[in-house]
């Protein structure tokens, strides 16, 4: 298993990225000096295994806020580009602009033809000006509607694919109403009568999160995080100071088993070892599979039932003493 | 989302116009004398420049519902603390202090009563309570409420103050934007009205849910209303922000609010509308 050169590295990634990048050192130094490694080798790819798996397991809330930051981790397109056999991109909410922030499109997932819409971070610095850095407008979530309601149209299933640090705060989002855009989608999709499935893929950050984090389930990938508002914008308030951000991250208790725990979410989808970003195309799969998997029971489910189904399921969120 | 900073922020006046012990209190707009016993009488507006002071639910419920009538329900339902939270102090010790001090159990007291002999449902958040965030009670609670209506068949109404979801129930405190929005749309499937009053401050969760929902949007005069809080947006763009942002001339003026009613008319606009809407085309 040869790795690439991983341009950038968490600090406790570090050990483990370490030790691969020695490996694949050894392996080139075999091959060019013709010496025998293999046995070398092994013993180091068993250890590096076994420190993989010894810091996975125990990461921290703020640890997987990071994982869920993490440059190279795969985004929506890329999900879509290694789970779609078609993908049609359709643009703009007919009435402002489009969004680059929010894409959205007509999708062949195996035997569904479904839509697919979801939060689109950039690469770089270029590309993520061209995003916005995934924080969309008003006529983000709009377009987002709009391309739901050929869903409904036409009777499609609704694939959500949530990645975002929040809905943009700028004066242009304010005017346009962020505030009724999203409302208008929790409103909507509420009672929009096809399957609808969430993945958290990445940053779960509050409103601009949920304004597309409606559905009959809500899964999320184990290294993902969700919750009200972001941990620098919690520690910035409640700490008075924005790098108490690991504290308030463990405080609002922000990763996937406690939104599992909460009964928030329906599932933890497993990432490849490593995180997503270890294997892109193996997170693909695996966040195919489970979306199969839950779209193929939801798609049993008579429709009347299935809004019954989704009311009960928002009835019965939060906590609280009488 | 942000109450607290804007508590520190804004609300350093505010303290004032809470109206403390004495008998003469000063407009914070207009920096007139008022005397108490004439600003109840005036419902809380200034004489002299109309700012409309803020006010706790009860003056509300005593300036909106026909003498007696309102009936509160679910008064006890308090937060469980579920995260279990904690920042410089517990979550639960906060609550704790603030039933104390406040007398309430939480940022919204739901009821029903008769506005000008039209039965209602009506939810009135509080913003004394936590800086009026929502959280799992205040949630459950409007949510009921709308339920209520629809059972009752009685229009809804919805007043908020509020800084938007509290911080300290985490992700639950995120759901209640999309419970309350569920039963608001259900609610409208069945054509029942629902009339959204913003006051001064509605911002956040609460705007981004159930606020901007209604079939009719009334805001009271020069109330902040949005998404972000203004200081998030002054940071990020890293430039002022034009004068009258967010104020609900503002937000009138972009297309978000129907009307903006003068506190001293607001039952009888919200009398009016639910006549409007009460009435029946008869055929001839
Ligand atoms: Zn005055």
């Amino acid at each position: 298993m040869a790795l690439k050169t991983q341009k950038f590295v968490l600090e406790f990634e570090r050990p483990v990225v370490e030790l691969e990048e020695k490996i694949h050192e050894m392996r080139e130094y075999a091959l060019s000096s013709g010496l025998e490694l293999d046995d070398d080798i092994k013993r180091l790819e068993k250890k590096a295994g076994q420190l993989r798996k010894e810091i996975y397991s125990n990461l921290t809330r703020w640890q997987r806020v990071q994982l869920a930051r993490h440059p190279l981790r795969p985004y929506t397109l890329d999900y879509i580009g290694h789970m779609c056999s078609y993908f049609e991109e359709l643009h703009g909410d007919r009435h402002f602009a489009d969004d680059r922030a929010i894409v959205s499109g007509l999708a062949q997932l195996d035997e569904f033809s479904v839509i697919i819409i979801g939060q689109q971070k950039g690469r770089g610095t270029k590309d993520n000006l061209y995003r916005n850095f995934g924080m969309p407008n008003p006529e983000g979530y709009r377009k987002a509607l709009r391309v739901m309601d050929l869903a409904v149209k036409f009777d499609k299933p609704i694939i959500t694919l949530i990645d975002t640090p929040g809905a943009y705060p700028g004066i242009g989002a304010e005017e346009r109403g962020q505030a009724e855009a999203i409302a208008r989608n929790l409103f909507r999709m509420a009672r929009m009568p096809v399957p609808l499935i969430n993945v958290i893929i990445g940053e779960g950050a509050s409103g601009g999160a949920l304004g597309i984090g409606v559905g009959d389930r809500i899964l999320m990938l184990e290294n993902s995080w969700y919750s009200v508002i972001s941990p620098e914008g919690c520690a910035a308030i409640l700490w008075r100071d924005a790098a108490k951000a690991p504290e308030a991250a463990e405080a609002m208790k922000v990763s996937a088993p406690d939104l599992l725990e909460l009964g928030i979410v329906d599932e933890i989808i497993k990432e490849p070892e490593g995180g997503a970003h270890h294997n892109t195309e193996q997170a693909a799969q695996i966040v195919k599979e489970a979306i199969l998997r839950h779209l193929r029971e939801l798609m049993q489910i008579p429709r009347r039932e299935l809004l019954e189904q989704r009311l009960d399921k928002y009835s019965k969120m939060g906590s609280w003493k009488e | 989302m942000d109450w607290f900073k804007r508590k520190k922020e804004a609300l350093k006046p505010v303290e004032k116009k809470e109206l403390p012990d004495g008998l003469w209190i000063k407009c914070d707009n207009c920096g007139e004398i008022i005397y108490k016993k004439e600003l109840e009488k005036k419902l809380y507006v200034c004489p002299k420049c109309d700012f409309h002071f803020r006010i706790g639910s009860d003056i509300y419920i005593s300036i909106l519902f026909d003498k007696g009538t309102f009936t509160e329900f679910n008064q006890s339902m308090k937060a469980a603390d579920p995260l279990n939270f904690k920042d410089s102090r517990k979550y639960s010790d906060k609550y704790k202090a603030t039933v104390k001090k406040t007398g309430m159990n939480e940022a919204v007291v739901t009821g029903t009563g008769q506005i000008e002999k039209h039965k209602v449902v009506m939810a009135l958040m509080d913003f004394k309570f936590l800086g009026g965030s929502m959280g799992s009670v205040v949630g459950e609670k409007i949510s009921r409420a709308i339920d209520l209506a629809l059972e009752n068949k009685q229009p809804m109404l919805i007043l908020s103050s509020s800084g938007g979801a509290r911080m300290h129930e985490g992700i639950l405190s995120l759901m209640q934007m999309a419970k309350t929005s569920a039963k608001l749309a259900r609610l409208a499937e069945h054509k029942i009205p629902y009339i959204s009053i913003l006051t001064n401050p509605t911002t956040g969760g609460t705007t981004a849910s159930y606020a901007m929902l209604g079939d009719v949007h009334i805001a009271e005069p020069g109330a902040l209303i949005g998404f972000a809080g203004p200081r998030v947006i002054k940071q990020t763009i890293g430039q002022d922000l034009p004068p009258g942002f967010q104020r609900s001339e503002f937000v009138q003026d972009h297309g978000f609010i129907d009307i903006i009613v003068h506190r001293h008319e607001l039952k009888q606009r919200i009398a009016s509308l639910l006549d409007f809407f009460a009435h029946q085309n008869n055929v001839a």
